[in-house]
């Protein structure tokens, strides 16, 4: 077994009542004829009540199966192992032991934590009405109320902005342009009032300017609910509008972690740097040119216990790089980094 | 939604004008026509045939007149129930009116067979990829689809003769093949039925059951699917409403072609199986050059593939609103 780095964030600025979710060790595995692709390996954060998580990261490096993780919807032959810990009035189950299929996990899928997914356009089913699918949320949780469900169905399309609700409600998805059906999507996800939103690329699929209205929708819905958000994007920018903390991933590792200041201001991890100085905007070093980080993540499978980022590193030194994976360094109070140019400082 | 089979009703007309148009022409390709053949038959006994007595013959079937004249004469006949005389004499409606029973009941029911197994096992076999019973079903679909139907046919009769004595070709025993109608004659009927019906189906059901677990298990990786379990539905209640619905859509447009495959198919299983079925008597008419009833054979196994299609988009229109948008709108 790979020795993991111990991620600790008990610096967090913020209660222990407000903890709602705690991720320990989180490994998501699938068995392949060509290997164990190790999509998510050994992660742990914490989610909190009234806060946003954001997590970044290229293309490939683990963020949607972690959030599959969380629902325990991962396909098959994802299996998921760990401890998450989801703490509810004064109560706490272990997501990590549920057995996917059981009542208890469904009650929690949809109810308790809801998700938002990247393509509005295929996640919705094509032969069901908008209406048919924001009920069925309601009516899988217990509440059986045809007219109930309705009215709740026509207010929430309704407060995410969708004028003429009570119409569009019996509308086919095709019927909606992306936009409005990313809105339903929302609508759908708040139909039973979740405590934990995960947002998977809500904005990727939609063009800019409708990427900012569906932003400024899930912060308001956020901040009126108080809800707690796990917000998945590779958009840096809407991450610093929306996050209060940043997780940066990289080849199913949490490689920098802290506040949004932290770690967007104040890069440490060559990743991270990277990552920055690939966008338009958040050129770390001013006046520096856009440079995309060469080569690509490639795909985990039996990966070797080393840095998973020195192949394509800036500061790559074969003196200090040669070991097994990182421990995680704390730099400043809160802010986490798994790199061993702060693992030999320390 | 009305527009839409409006409009699916004109296209059907056009598609059955020019298609029997079609039957009409190609039965006439083939050099000579039966008064040739006739001709021959009486020139190998011996006969003097003139030229006069042939143009006689000629103009007694109608084979004088331009082709669209008699095209005409066989549709205006067609359409108020006189299908003319075959070259054996006898009425053409007779002779279709004896087998057209059999042969559609034989296609419907296989047809039924088809989606009733072929369904049910497809979503197994896609649910349960790669189990054990996946690969059984995989394997018999795979020898239904590539071992021909008469084959099976043979083999059947075979077994059956050798190990029960029993005769099962033809849809009667000998005692009720010319009884009235009787609650024996049907049992008897229902005795004979089965194994044709398996002939007749086991290829479509083997295609049926490969493109139910392909569709199904293409509509299992759809990120529809993820967001049904994500909002808490169960696996099972969510299977039968999404993916499975969905899944159905292509087979239920494959009506539209499966239905005239049995129709078809039939010819050789039924020389086989010695099935009163229009099949063999098709085969029959056109080695006889019997122009009046192959192509009167060929336009009602036209209608009827027609038919089928109609059923299977009008379905589809129902089932899939993409569809009904789509082609209503305009
Ligand atoms: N269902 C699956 N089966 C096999 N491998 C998967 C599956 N889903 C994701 N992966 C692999 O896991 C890794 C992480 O994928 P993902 O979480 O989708 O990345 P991200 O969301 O960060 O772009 C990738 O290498 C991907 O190929
Ligand atoms: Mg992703």
């Amino acid at each position: 077994m790979i020795p993991q780095p111990q991620v600790r964030h008990d610096q967090a600025p913020v209660t222990e009542s407000d903890l709602l979710l705690q991720v320990r060790d989180l490994r998501t595995y699938f068995r392949l004829d060509e290997g164990m692709l190790k999509a998510v390996d050994g992660i742990s954060f914490n989610v909190y009540r009234n806060r946003v998580l954001g997590m970044v990261g290229e293309s490939g490096c683990g963020k949607s199966v972690t959030a599959q993780s969380i629902l325990q919807i991962v396909p098959k032959p994802g299996v998921v192992q760990g401890e998450m810990l989801w703490h509810r009035d004064g109560q706490t189950v272990d997501i990590g032991g549920l057995d996917p299929e059981s009542e208890e996990m469904r009650a929690i899928r949809g109810n308790e934590i809801a998700m938002i997914f990247q393509e509005p356009m295929t996640a919705f089913s094509p032969v069901h009405t908008v209406g048919n699918q924001l009920m069925e949320a309601y009516f899988v949780h217990g509440k059986l109320d045809e007219a109930e469900a309705r009215a709740r169905a026509v207010e929430l399309l309704d407060l995410v902005g969708i004028p003429a609700a009570d119409r569009r409600v019996d509308e086919y998805t095709f019927q909606l342009s992306g936009g409005m059906r990313q809105r339903a999507m929302i609508a759908m996800a708040m139909m039973n009032r979740p405590r934990m939103l995960i947002a998977d690329e809500p904005t990727t699929a939609l063009d800019v300017t409708i990427q900012a209205q569906i932003l400024r929708l899930i912060r308001r819905l956020q901040a009126e609910t108080g809800a707690a958000v796990l917000f998945i994007s590779h958009n840096l920018g809407a991450v610093a509008n929306l996050a209060n903390d940043v997780a940066v991933m990289y080849r199913g590792k949490i490689v920098e972690f802290g506040t949004v200041r932290q770690v967007l201001k104040n890069p440490q991890h060559p990743y991270t740097v990277a990552l920055l100085q690939s966008i338009p905007g958040f050129g770390y070093r001013r006046g520096d040119r856009l440079q995309s980080i060469r080569g690509s993540v490639g795909v985990p499978i039996d990966p070797p216990d080393e840095c998973p980022f020195r192949g394509r590193c800036d500061r790559f030194d074969p003196a200090l790089c040669g070991g097994s994976m990182p421990a995680s360094v704390e730099v400043e109070p809160g802010h986490q980094v798994a790199c061993v140019l702060y693992e030999a400082r320390s | 939604m009305i527009n839409y089979l409006i409009r699916r009703l004109g296209t059907t007309l056009i598609t059955v004008l020019v298609l029997s148009y079609t039957i009409f022409a190609i039965v006439q390709i083939p050099p000579g026509d039966a008064v040739d053949r006739q001709v021959r038959l009486r020139q190998t006994q011996g006969d003097v045939v003139t030229r006069e007595e042939i143009e006689t013959l000629r103009a007694q079937y109608g084979l004088d007149r331009p082709i669209l004249v008699r095209y005409y004469q066989w549709i205006r006949g067609f359409l108020v129930g006189d299908l003319g005389r075959s070259t054996s004499g006898r009425r053409v409606n007779d002779l279709i009116a004896e087998r057209l029973p059999q042969t559609v009941a034989l296609a419907v029911a296989g047809l039924i067979i088809t989606y009733a197994i072929g369904i049910p096992v497809g979503i197994y076999s896609a649910t349960h990829q790669y189990s054990a019973g996946d690969y059984i079903a995989n394997s018999i679909s795979f020898i239904g689809m590539s071992v021909p139907g008469f084959l099976i046919g043979i083999i059947l009769l075979y077994l059956f003769y050798k190990w029960f004595g029993l005769s099962i070709g033809g849809f009667f025993s000998v005692e009720y093949k010319s009884a009235p109608w009787s609650w024996a004659r049907l049992q008897d009927l229902i005795n004979h039925l089965w194994v044709p019906l398996f002939v007749v189906a086991v290829g479509s059901t083997g295609g049926l059951i490969r493109t139910m677990r392909a569709t199904l298990l293409d509509e299992l990786s759809k990120q529809y699917v993820m967001t049904a379990r994500a909002k808490g539905v169960p696996m099972r209640k969510l299977l039968l409403k999404y993916p499975v619905r969905l899944a159905l859509n292509p087979i239920i447009a494959s009506i539209g072609h499966i239905f005239p495959y049995l129709l078809s198919g039939q010819v050789v299983i039924a020389i086989v199986l010695n099935l009163p079925v229009l099949g063999p008597l098709l085969n029959t008419a056109l080695t006889n050059e019997d122009i009046a009833l192959s192509s009167s054979i060929l336009l009602i196994q036209s209608l009827l593939a027609v038919f089928g299609t109609v059923v299977s988009d009008v379905l589809l229109a129902v089932l899939d609103p993409r569809i009904r948008f789509e082609r209503g709108a305009h």
